[in-house]
Order: structure tokens, then sequence, then C-alpha cells
């Protein structure tokens, strides 16, 4: 079943009085439970491509179904509530809040938009995430006292509080070195595998592109390549032995 | 719904405080604008209040809130004798003004005389000559004496020879020596000086204050003003001097009268004589100026009654009120409370915009986490919220401490400075509405603005 469905986006921006076409006629299915980097060098519109999927941004023209569900006509408020219900994001430069510690940043998003969850119901879920993060002993360390790798699972924790059906991870390792890179990515794979979450991870890393069931390659706002290609489940079978 | 509203804030609350916390530092500066504003405004409430107070006071004690009770006009054949010639004023009338009236503070009777004042080989004629009971002083605020002791309501029922002197008598009639003690002649009736009063100066008329000589009543009236003949009123003189009669029974209360109480028929049947002791005028305080128009009223309606007069006769006294001074003192009032609410209003303003300035920079500095928040489905109205919440927060602790340390500033003026200050329960509520809405007004541009960003921008931003 299909998680993602676009048919023929565009997106255009206005720089000045110059109209910038950066996805010309984007259209893409990924399945429920997939793997899928999207790769594109710089300026292809990958993140452009992203953020629409990430219902941050709305596209010129075309649509777009997330979960069933038309998501391109929405208002700015609709997309907020279906972004704190269906996505989650991780960003190459973590994003934590500074000064606060690992649990807290976990829990913000559930204080964040509707939905009613009690401190102590918050709690309990955020220590989980971050036990299965393997930080269950840096619940009250603050970005600035953990590793790289530490904070982006941290933010990886974060996003999955409120359960979510797609996790979108943008350059996730762009930050890290080649060996918590590595740490992070079989960490994805792990969540794919273990929990079903459709993940897209948006990256120009063929490295990295290397850990997904199927690759998504742009070129100039279009798709060069769209077709699902299986080439890295050996890596999954490898990691669940 | 109220289950709902409370969610709704804890969760608000629940982001906001965290945010505070995390910029420990800037929190506390930008609290600092409102908490100096605040206490400035508490402070120079109360400073200004305890001043405004003392100014007050001592209009008042020029006698702003007194009134003057005059009897009503004599007249013989068509001719009248001006103000205050009747008869129609009675001690015991003082006494029950001063009782019963709640707007009235204290009441004296006044019995004026004017003669000559002999001590050794000097004499002199004061201005007033005053017959009057211990209220009066209470009355005039002249309750301080340079030296002595007041005579009492014992001297008064007594009629004791004491007076006690105004400073210009004492000067005139003993030069530099302290009065207490010595005996003044008073229309050849020897009068002990057993006080001295505190000088007062001029009045508004320019007349001096201090030229005074003041007894007990009964003395005055019936050990002075027997002999000489000081009312221009000759049919009213010649029944003064014949007051042999009733001179002291209303002065003891309670007493066991010889004969069967008359009923009211009875004494309609037989109205008393035309002779009773009475006074040249009564000197009430009212409680403050505010109050002298009730005072008036009350006191009308006493006397009336007391003078069994019917609804269609006229008063037979006259009550003045000294407008003049009055209205200096709502002016001055008026004015102080102008002043104060110009600087506070300053002092807030001042207070709101470093608010503003730093809310702004905050937004500036936090576009990230909003951008992050935004990711994470805050609506824009959950950012301006936030941003609305933290600003009052600040503003409502700004506001708190604000208070504590005006309270605290005006106790150090009262201890240190022996400045009268006043607590002012109206500025300190003032000061919480005021820093809230200071926290709304001021934090609502950068909340705003905050709301506006771009998801997408704001996590891009470096």
């Amino acid at each position: 079943m299909e998680l993602i469905r676009t048919e023929n986006i565009y997106k255009d921006y206005h720089l000045g009085e110059v109209d910038v076409r950066v996805l010309r006629g984007v259209s893409l299915a990924v399945e429920r439970g997939d793997l899928v980097a999207l790769m594109g060098s710089s300026g292809s519109g990958k993140t452009t491509l992203m953020n629409i999927l990430g219902c941050l941004d709305h596209p010129t023209s075309g649509r777009y179904w997330l979960d069933g569900d038309e998501v391109s006509c929405l208002s700015m408020d609709g997309r907020a509530a279906l972004r704190h219900k269906k996505i989650g994001f991780v960003f190459q430069s973590f994003n934590l809040l500074p000064r606060t510690s690992a649990i807290e940043n976990v829990m913000m998003p559930l204080f964040c938009g509707p939905g009613e969850v009690t401190e102590r119901e918050a709690r309990e879920r955020a220590t989980g995430l971050l036990n299965r993060m393997y930080l269950g002993d840096r619940l009250e360390h603050e970005p600035t006292q953990l590793s790289g790798g530490e904070q982006q699972r941290v933010a990886i924790a974060r996003s999955l509080i409120n359960r979510p059906s797609l996790l979108l991870a943008d350059e996730p390792t762009g930050n890290l070195d080649s060996h918590t890179s590595e740490e992070i990515l079989k960490m994805f794979v792990q969540l794919n595998v273990e929990e079903h979450i459709t993940i897209v991870l948006v990256t120009h890393d063929p490295s990295v592109a290397a850990h997904a069931r199927s690759i998504i390659r742009l070129r100039d706002g279009q798709i060069v390549d769209g077709d699902s290609i299986s080439a890295p489940h050996h890596l999954v079978s490898a990691d669940q032995s | 719904m109220r289950w709902l509203a409370t969610i709704f804030m804890y969760r608000t609350l629940r982001t906001a405080l965290p945010a505070l916390g995390r910029n420990r530092m800037r929190s506390a500066l930008t609290t600092l604008g409102i908490v100096i504003g605040i206490a400035a405004v508490i402070a120079m409430m109360e400073i200004g209040e305890g001043s405004s107070r003392g100014i007050q006071q001592s209009i008042a004690s020029m006698g702003a809130a007194n009134l003057m009770v005059q009897p009503g006009t004599a007249s013989s054949g068509g001719v009248s004798f001006g103000a205050g010639t009747a008869m129609t004023l009675t001690p015991d009338d003082a006494i029950v003004i001063g009782r019963d009236c709640p707007a009235v503070r204290a009441a004296a009777p006044i019995v004026r005389a004017r003669t000559q004042v002999v001590y050794g080989n000097r004499n002199w004629v004061p201005a007033f000559i005053y017959g009057s009971t211990p209220a009066f002083l209470d009355v005039r605020e002249w309750t301080d004496l340079a030296d002595g002791a007041p005579f009492t309501d014992q001297d008064v029922r007594n009629a004791s020879k004491v007076c006690l002197l105004g400073q210009t008598v004492a000067k005139q009639l003993l030069g530099g020596v302290s009065p207490i003690g010595k005996e003044v002649r008073i229309n050849n009736v020897s009068f002990r000086v057993i006080g001295l009063l505190s000088s007062k100066g001029a009045n508004m008329m320019g007349l001096d204050q201090d030229d005074i000589l003041l007894a007990p009543w009964t003395s005055i009236k019936y050990r002075v003003s027997r002999n000489s003949v000081t009312n221009v009123n000759q049919s009213a003189a010649s029944s003064a001097t014949t007051q042999t009669v009733n001179t002291l029974s209303g002065l003891y209360p309670g007493q066991t009268s010889l004969y069967s109480v008359p009923s009211a028929t009875q004494q309609a049947d037989t109205p008393s004589p035309a002779r009773f002791t009475n006074v040249d005028q009564i000197l009430v305080s009212g409680r403050s100026s505010e109050e002298v128009p009730q005072a008036i009223q009350q006191i009308t309606q006493i006397l009336r009654q007391r003078h069994r007069l019917h609804a269609d006769d006229s008063d037979d006294f006259n009550i003045r009120d000294m407008t003049e001074m009055t209205r200096a003192l709502s002016s001055t009032s008026a004015l102080m409370t102008n002043l104060l609410l110009a600087v506070a209003l300053i002092s807030l303003v001042v207070g709101g915009v470093g608010i503003m300035n730093i809310m702004l920079v905050s937004v500036t500095e936090r576009t990230r986490e909003i951008g992050l928040r935004m990711a994470v489905g805050a609506r824009a109205r959950d950012i301006l919220r936030q941003f609305l919440v933290e600003s009052v927060i600040l503003c409502v602790l700004g506001g708190g401490f604000g208070i504590l340390l005006g309270r605290g500033g005006s106790i150090l003026v009262r201890v240190l400075l022996h400045w009268p200050t006043e607590m002012s329960l109206g500025a300190m509520i003032a000061a919480v509405v005021v820093s809230i809405s200071v926290g709304v007004i001021f934090g609502y541009y950068p909340a705003w603005k905050a709301s506006l960003l771009d998801p997408i921008e704001a996590l891009r931003y470096e």
C-alpha cells in the first residue's frame, strides 16, 4: 500500500522578477514500510521536494496524497496538524534546543500541537525512545554534553515521539564522521525493519543511499530514475542476522 | 470546557517556562525593565501619596475642613443687627454636634470677648479672647502646645481661672519670660497661665492667629464678659447680663432632676422663658474636607431639631465653610495625582519598550527553534501564544518583584529619610494590571513577527 503518492508536482519560486521552476512534474510513489533515498546533486530540487513531502510547503500545482488523504490543498494550520500527527523530521544540524536536557528535547513535540498527553505519559514515552537509541543513561544531558552521533540519536528519538507514519531525514549524516554516520544509518535501517516506519533519506551521498531499499534520483527538478531498485537488501538481511 | 482550558494553559506554560529558563540572563534583563518601572511606580505612588497626604494635612490644619456655625440675625422693629446677633446657640448644641454627627470630628463652642489683658506693668488687647472647651485645640489642629498643658473639661465645669496664651500675647505681656504659672488679669479677673500655644502665624485674611488668649468658655462668659458690654446688640446684651439662672444646668449629665419630667404637652403649654446660656459661635471640624457637605447637612438637621424649628421656619443659624481653602486643597491633590500618574506612565512605557526590544532580539535569536516547533506541528497561533505568554510571564514576574522593590524602597525612604509614605493598594493592583497589559501590548508585535516566520526559512536560519 502506498504511503506517499504525488502526481505532476510543480514548484515555482519567485525571486524578484524571475520565476524559478524548481520542480518540473514530479510523480512518485513510496510504499508503506519502505526506506527510500532521495538523491540528487545540490540544486536538483531534492530539498524542495522534501519540504513538500514533509508538508512544510505546498506545490504550485500537482497533487499529493499522504496516507490516502490529499494534502496539497490543505491550509497552513491543516498542514501543521498533519505534520504533528504523521511526520517526523531529522535534520542535518540536529536542531536540538540548546540548554535543554535530552528528554525535554524529545518531549518537546508533544507539547507543540493538538492532542493531550500527560506529563507522566510524555516522560515514559521519551524515556522509552531514548533507551531504544541507547541513550538511557543520558536522559538529563544537554546537547553540548553529547557527541554529534548522540545528538542525532536524540533528534531521531524526538522525531519518533508522535509515532509518525513517515520519517523524513534531510542529510542526517551530513555533520557526522563516517563511523558515526554508519551507526546512525544502521539505526534508520533497524527502525525500518523492526517498526516498519517509512523513511525517506534525502542525501547526495551514494554511501548513504546504499542503505536504502530503493533510490529516487532527482535532476533539474525531474525524477531521472524513479524505479525502485532493490539494491541494498543484503545489508538489511545482514543486520537482522 | 474548563478542563480543556486548563490543559491548554498547562501546555503553553510547559513550553514557555523552560524557554525562559534556557535564557535566564536575558529573561532577567528583560524583566529588569519592568521591575524598575513598576518599582518606580509603586515607590512614587507611595511616597507621593504620603506627601500628598502630608500636604493635605497641613492645608487641613489651616482649617479647610472647619465649619463655623453662627447664630442667625436678630432684628428689632425693622432694624437688623447683623450676622450672629441672635442668641440661639447653646453650649449643648456644640456637645451634641460633636457627639451625634458622624461626619464631624470635633466641635467647640466659642465665647468671644474683647478687653484688656494686664500683666505687671504691661497691658495688651488680644485680637481674640476666646472662651471654649478643650475640643477647640482639636478642631483647630493646635494640640501640640509650645509649653504647659491645655485646660480640661473639669476647668470648663468649674469656670476655672486658667488660660492659654498665644505667642504674640505672651511676647507682648511677658517679653521673653516663660508665661507658665504667671497670673494675668483679664478685665480685672486674675487668670493663671497654664499653657503657651505653638505659633500658627497669620490666617488667610492676614490676621495674626497667635494674638489669642484661650480660656474655658464658662470663665470668659461668667467672669469676664459679665461685666463688660461686648455685644453691640443692646437687646441681647440686656438679656445676657441677667443670665444668672440656668447657668450650668446642662453640664452635669445624668444628674437626677428634683422635679418630675414634664410631658411634651406640658412643655408645649408652658414654654420655658428664653433664658439660656448662649455662645457666640460653634467651631466644627469635619472628618475630612470631602465630608464637609455631609457635616453641614447633619449639623443643620440636628440644630433644627434641637431648636424646635418647624419645616417652614427658616434656620436660626448660619453655617459657613472654608470654600476657598477646600478648593485649594482639592486642586492640590488633583495636581499631585496627575503628576504621579505622568511619572508612572513614562516609566512603564520605558519598561515596556525594553521588553519589546528584548523580545524582538529573542525572536531573531530563536528563529530556528520557532522553525523546529512549526515543523513538529505548532501552528502560527501556537507560536504567537507562546511568545505572548512568555512576555506576560516576564511582565508579571517583573511586576511582582517591582512591587516588592517599590515597597522596600518606600519603607527605606520612610525609615531613613522620615518622609511620610502611604501604602497604596490601588497602586499595587494597578501595577499588576498594567504589567500584564504591558506584557500583552509590547509582547504582541514580536510574537506576531515570530508567528509570521516561514518554517522552511526559519529552519535554515543561521
